[in-house]
């Protein structure tokens, strides 16, 4: 069910995620500081190239992880097998992925355009 | 506990769930679970199937599901496991019952066969045999697991097994790892490959359950971790 290639991909991306959680949680302390507003949050984000690369990056990784993560749940406890379970991943994957993408993209690159 | 009763559970039939015999057994001091089930067999009910043959904890051909828990019966002593002075014993869990405690161990050998748990040699009798250093890091790792006597245990114990019935189990291996350590065995690139597939070592989650009740002290779940690490080297450097 899960061969080296998808365990390596499982624990790489736990590797990259992990300085990821860290930055993001230390962001939230520092943004609600004195209260949170959405201006504030897109000022920070908007046309920015690193938070672009940051959250893009973790949402590739957690589309990643989870879509694995989720396969040895379905096949354990679920009983999917097969084809299923490769379509299974992969459309776990692809889900968590255009959901991020689409937040990512939202606060990042097409509010700086719509401003 | 000479002179008191034993009540006895015992699962039946093939594959037939919640069908079990009730037996009354003389309870004698120093009684294992296989007397138990032995006398059963030879005073109450001559058609009780179930397996044994050494006695004496070497063959790992009889054990059981003793209480919901994998153990080997002729080492085990009943007194250790009677709730009250009741017991339950059923057919070892994750293989197919052929019949009463009797189960098909075929999907656990041929499990060892897929883990490449076989020797590969490559040199003949004419060569002079190659020397083991035992204090070798290597060979330290290789004699933690020879001792395995194949009773099934750790296979039963396993919840991965019970999910997941193309893993090859913590016995499989375990062996894997062992002829990967050792010095006179030339399968490394066949094991690599057998131990990285879809019923892999990377289908282990670390519960523990094989070394919690291996009855030989040993630790599967630490040989798999090794295959993972080595495997994993094996990735960085060779890219599979």
């Amino acid at each position: 069910m899960l061969n080296l290639r998808l365990y390596m991909l499982q624990r790489l991306t736990a590797l990259l995620m992990a300085p990821l959680v860290l930055g993001h949680l230390a962001v939230m302390i520092y943004a609600i500081q004195g209260g949170l507003s959405a201006a504030e949050i897109l000022g920070r984000t908007q046309g920015s190239a690193l938070w672009f690369l940051f959250y893009g990056t973790f949402v590739v990784a957690v589309a990643v992880h989870g879509a694995i993560g989720l396969r040895a749940i379905a096949h354990e406890w679920g009983g999917l097998r097969g084809p299923a379970l490769d379509l299974f991943m992969w459309a776990t994957g692809l889900a968590l992925f255009a959901l991020g993408a689409r937040a990512v993209w939202a606060v990042t690159i097409a509010g700086g355009l719509g401003a | 506990m000479t002179g008191n009763t034993l009540k006895v559970t015992i699962d039946r039939g093939s594959n037939a769930k919640g069908v079990q015999t009730e037996f009354e057994v003389p309870a004698h001091a120093s009684q294992t679970v296989l007397d138990v089930v032995s006398w059963v067999q030879q005073n109450e009910d001559p058609t009780l199937s179930y397996r044994f043959a050494c006695r004496v904890g070497m063959c790992g051909s009889c054990a059981m599901m003793v209480n919901g828990v994998p153990r080997w019966t002729c080492r085990t002593h009943i007194s250790k496991v009677l709730d009250g002075n009741a017991v339950t014993i059923g057919p070892l869990r994750n293989l197919p019952v052929i019949k009463d405690l009797a189960v098909d161990m075929d999907p656990f050998f041929d499990k060892w066969v897929a883990a490449e748990g076989v020797h590969h040699g490559t040199l003949t009798r004419d060569d002079p045999i190659a020397p083991i250093d035992e204090a070798a890091p290597a060979r330290v790792e290789a004699n933690a697991g020879i001792e395995c006597i194949n009773c099934s245990v750790c296979y039963a114990a396993c919840d991965t097994v019970a999910g997941n019935p193309d893993y090859l189990g913590p016995a499989a291996l375990q062996r894997a790892w062992t002829l990967l350590n050792d010095a006179k065995d030339e399968g490394r690139a066949a094991i690599m490959d057998a131990v990285s597939d879809k019923g892999g070592c990377h289908n282990c989650h670390s519960m523990g359950s094989c070394t919690a009740y291996c009855p030989n002290d040993l630790d599967p779940m630490s040989a798999i971790a090794g295959l993972k690490r080595e495997t994993a080297k094996s990735f960085f450097k060779r890219g599979r």
